[in-house]
């Protein structure tokens, strides 16, 4: 039998705002424990909460950025319940009328675009974090009231990597809006999954289960390819399987029963009466609608328009905000008619000693003039392309010019032909079985004839001149 | 007379020619607590009397003149229990936005706090995890609740003035049960920033006092926005003391007939009666009118109110701060510090407002009784666009005795039958005294106008009372 994957996603992301959802403490990372509190976010009787006009603008500006509708009066809820991180034993949340609703997210896999809907983006406070420890467990409530936006996806996602996909898209838009680290080792951003599985083509989900714990997108992408597995086995073997939370275990690689659906609790949610309605007005939102920046598809969009790149290496360009307006302001600086030639050296060279280093394009240390100056060299056939590779490592190494390090490293190209010609000789001699292939009509044998006289110059000869002579002596 | 038993007013006065001290004011009300507190117990706790919180200000408005404050209320520093075992010993470390206010205006902040029901559950002061305070015109009856240590303190000269609170009738009741005056300002008048939640949408601090000028005072400063109180609202604060005019004529009094029916006291009945020709004898004019769904108010209350109570005090686990009872176990930590730390009433109107908001109830529940809620304010709505004010009674009788209603909720509840509307509509309303029964209680006249109209409760309420002594009448102790 052949099952569809149906996935939906609920990630929550941590707003970096100043200050807290509903009270005034900053919500730096790191600090001592329980150094950002005060009597609102600590719960403590007779606090009251007021809201955070900054965390809803953001809320606001994701929410317009994933194409959501906007309420025009949104208010909130108490979700109550009782655990130790949660001061007041509620958590003031949205349930019936949330900020926005019915918006949608394009993703691309293996190319293909899709688009993926949004239930719902609503915004909640954070709650605090139990250390547990041998005689006792603490409460730092740090985090507690930091505003938290859930963005709820429909059950569109229909694969792992589609998931996965779907996270690398939604980071890059929140990276893009600047509203969240969005950093899940810190727990900027929280990712849990409901999966299923059903026989293709049928219309009814089939059992769901939730994952947890998941602490990075690979390792969500891990314990859903792990659950497919485990549910496709029992669906083959007929098993009973149990609506049920689960969560993942990144040690063992498989997901581990926590509660099932019996466990679930009612939340009581109803008006907390200390906030009052919010409204929402068309002023308002098209106010925020100005502050939206350039999203990662029209970036795309516009350099492939502008700068004339291919889908494949405008997309590669606009995944970071920061990368993409770093490779914007060499492209737009290169003097050269033809822009994708900056765009080839950005995504080839630049990206690799980027991610040799561990650092992002944009953190590269590398004066633009002279990536432009280095790629002059290689235009007017002064060095060739390989030794460029290795003038602009250098560069970034030890911040010296192109000229110096060319000069310095006597890489000057030859492309005087008599220079080259005793060479040229030399290697024809010496490699009698590729000139026969060549003058069989082998074109690969005259690549590896050029490479053997680049060898023998160590490098300097230019392989166009090269190529050319051993054409024109052959033919 | 002694000091103790002046107005605030007269008080400042006094100060202001330098008359009396603030320290002498003090003294005279330790030395009243000291003879007559073991009788009427207003106060929820003794032994801190020296500990009182003195900000007097040679300048200020209350040139450090004491006041009395509800145990619900957060005053830094000093104990604030909302007589409950669960908060015992907790000391906020936070004034509530009034208290700051008393403060930055010279108002020395008593440290004995007023006795209370339990987080404000109860019209009687029985449900108080201290005991009972009993009425000064009475002491076998109860001096009504939930306010009933503020208003027997000032009934009984034990405070100059007080503040109270009231959800559903919390100050006028006991105002009325006490023969004092007692004020519910408009919702979101009084900021209830660092007032113990009851039920957020109904909760309103107001003050209980000897006269309606104090009143008007202690409006004019505990009134105003609070940017840490979403609720409150930003409407300028007028001078509650210009209203006193001492003139109604060519007023016109609503007098709501579902408030003159079976349950109401013929001996209350008849009092209440005299004050209305009392008002027209000052030039007011009187009609009937109608308040259709009154009979709703009290099953809509105590649905909302019960629900947003179980909200509100789920905090109280013994995580932080308060009661608490240990255990290696989470879960029975919280249960046995719930069930050690809360009353039978706290635990009543838990389970009740749980119960209201769980899945499969909430709309014929909860949602249904927010509906009905808006009914009741539209029907005074529509009455204010005819008249200035609503008169009725306050409480339909005067006050019960102690263990009278104890055991039975129902009835206890039905005492606050004239008052939770007001809160309901969120409007205001004062309680003034208006007479005495045979046995000699007093009975309390209610007037309710629409919201920030609280100048034409004053205006009101001052002429009736310019015009009878039955302010003056002090019970004997």
């Amino acid at each position: 039998m052949k099952y569809q994957t149906v996935i939906g996603l609920e990630v929550h992301v941590q707003l970096n705002t100043k200050t807290k959802a509903f009270c005034g403490c900053s919500t730096d990372f790191g600090k001592a424990p329980n150094s950002n509190v005060c009597p609102v976010c600590l719960g403590f009787p007779g606090s009251l909460p007021v809201y955070n006009r900054e965390a809803l603008n953001s809320a606001i500006k994701l929410a317009l950025a994933f194409n959501c509708q906007i309420q025009e009066h949104t208010k909130f809820d108490r979700k109550n319940y009782f655990y130790p991180d949660l001061p007041k034993n509620y958590q003031i949340s949205q349930y019936d009328l949330p900020l926005s609703r019915n918006g949608y997210l394009d993703i691309f896999t293996n190319d293909t675009p899709k688009r993926i809907g949004i239930t719902r983006v609503h915004l909640e406070e954070d709650a605090g974090k139990l250390i547990h420890e041998a005689q006792a467990s603490l409460v730092d409530f740090n985090r507690t009231g930091i505003p938290l936006l859930e963005i709820v996806s429909e059950p569109d996602l229909n694969s792992p990597q589609e998931a996965f996909d779907y996270l690398t898209s939604l980071k890059s838009i929140i990276e893009y809006l600047d509203v969240s680290d969005c950093d899940m080792e810190k727990g900027s951003l929280r990712c849990d999954a409901n999966i299923s599985l059903r026989i293709q083509g049928a219309k009814e989900l089939g059992v769901k289960t939730e994952l947890k714990n998941m602490n990075s997108f690979k390792g969500v992408k891990d314990a859903l390819t792990f659950e497919v597995q485990r549910q496709t086995k029992l669906l083959e073997t007929q098993e009973v399987m149990l609506q049920e939370t689960r969560l993942w275990d990144v040690e063992q690689g498989i997901t581990v029963s926590m509660r099932t659906k019996e466990g679930a609790k009612d939340y009581r949610y109803f008006p907390d009466p200390d906030l009052t309605v919010f409204i929402i007005d068309q002023a308002m939102i098209a106010g925020i609608k100005t502050q939206l920046p350039e999203l990662p598809q029209e970036k795309m969009q516009r350099f492939i328009k502008e700068y004339g790149l291919t889908e494949a290496d405008a997309k590669i360009l606009v995944s970071t905000k920061n990368d993409a307006d770093f490779a914007e302001q060499c492209i737009r600086e290169y003097p050269g008619k033809d822009k994708k030639e900056m765009a080839n050296w950005i995504i080839g060279p630049l990206l690799s000693e980027a991610n040799l280093r561990k650092v992002k394009l944009h953190e590269l240390k590398l004066d633009k003039k002279e990536l432009i100056s280095l790629i002059g060299f290689v235009q007017r056939q002064d060095i060739s392309h390989l030794s460029a590779k290795n003038v602009l490592s250098q560069m970034i190494d030890n911040g010296k010019t192109a000229q110096a390090l060319i000069k310095e490293g006597n890489l000057q190209q030859i492309s005087n032909t008599e220079e080259l010609a005793a060479v040229i000789e030399t290697v024809i001699r010496e490699n009698v079985k590729s000139v026969d292939d060549f003058k069989a009509g082998k074109t690969n044998a005259l690549m590896y004839l050029v490479g053997q006289v680049m060898k023998k110059s160590a490098g300097k000869a230019n392989p166009k001149v090269v190529g050319e002579i051993i054409r024109r002596r052959l033919s | 007379m002694e000091l103790n038993q002046f107005t605030a007013h007269e008080l400042l006065a006094k100060l202001k020619n330098k008359e009396v001290s603030a320290e002498k004011i003090l003294l005279s009300l330790q030395e009243r607590i000291h003879k007559t507190e073991p009788k009427v117990k207003a106060y929820a706790r003794v032994g801190e009397v020296e500990n009182s919180a003195a900000n007097p200000s040679a300048l200020s408005l209350l040139k450090g003149l004491p006041i009395t404050i509800k145990d619900n209320i957060c005053t830094a520093g000093l104990t604030t229990e909302c007589c409950s075992k669960i908060l015992r010993g907790f000391r906020p470390p936070y004034d509530a936005t009034v208290i700051s206010k008393l403060k930055e205006n010279g108002a020395t902040i008593f440290a004995l706090k007023a006795n209370m029901d339990e987080f404000a559950f109860g019209s009687s002061c029985e449900n108080s995890y201290f005991g009972p305070t009993h009425n000064p015109w009475d002491l076998e009856c109860v001096p009504g609740g939930s306010s009933g240590g503020s208003a027997a303190a000032v009934a009984s000269d034990e405070a100059i003035w007080a503040l109270g609170s009231d959800t559903g009738g919390s100050i006028r009741q006991p105002a009325s049960f006490c023969g004092v005056v007692g004020l519910k300002p408009t919702y979101g008048r009084v900021s209830r920033f660092g007032l113990i939640a009851f039920a957020s949408s109904l909760d309103q601090i107001g003050p209980i006092t000897k006269d309606v000028q104090d009143a008007a005072i202690l409006s004019g400063i505990i009134c105003g926005h609070d940017p840490r109180d979403s609720t409150s609202v930003n409407q300028e604060v007028p001078d509650y003391t210009k209203s006193l005019t001492g003139d109604i004529k060519g007023l016109k009094i609503g007098i709501p007939k579902e408030y003159f029916v079976a349950g109401l006291d013929t001996e209350v009945k008849s009092i209440i009666e005299e004050a209305i020709d009392k008002l027209k004898t000052l030039g007011a004019f009187t009609d009937p009118v109608s308040l259709p769904h009154t009979e709703y108010a009290v099953p809509v209350y105590y649905i909302i109110a019960t629900a947003e109570a179980s909200s509100n005090l789920a905090r109280f686990d013994g995580v932080q701060y308060g009661y608490r009872v240990a255990s290696d176990n989470l879960i029975q930590m919280y249960k046995m510090t719930r069930a050690q730390g809360f009353g039978p009433e706290a635990k009543r109107r838990i389970l009740l407002g749980t119960f209201a908001l769980s899945h499969g109830y909430y709309d014929a529940y909860y949602l249904r009784a927010l509906k009905v809620r808006t009914l009741i304010k539209q029907d005074f709505d529509k009455v204010f666009q005819d008249f200035d004010c609503i008169v009725a009674p306050t409480s339909p009788t005067p006050a019960f005795k102690i263990g009278e209603r104890a055991q039975d909720p129902l009835k206890m509840y039905l005492s606050d039958i004239y008052t939770i509307s007001v809160n309901l509509a969120g409007i205001p309303a004062i309680s003034i005294p208006c007479g005495f029964t045979k046995k000699g209680l007093p009975v309390g006249l209610q007037i309710m106008a629409k919201p920030f109209n609280e100048e034409m409760l004053f205006r009101v309420a001052h002429t009736f009372e310019q015009n009878t002594d039955w302010h003056k009448i002090k019970p004997k102790l």
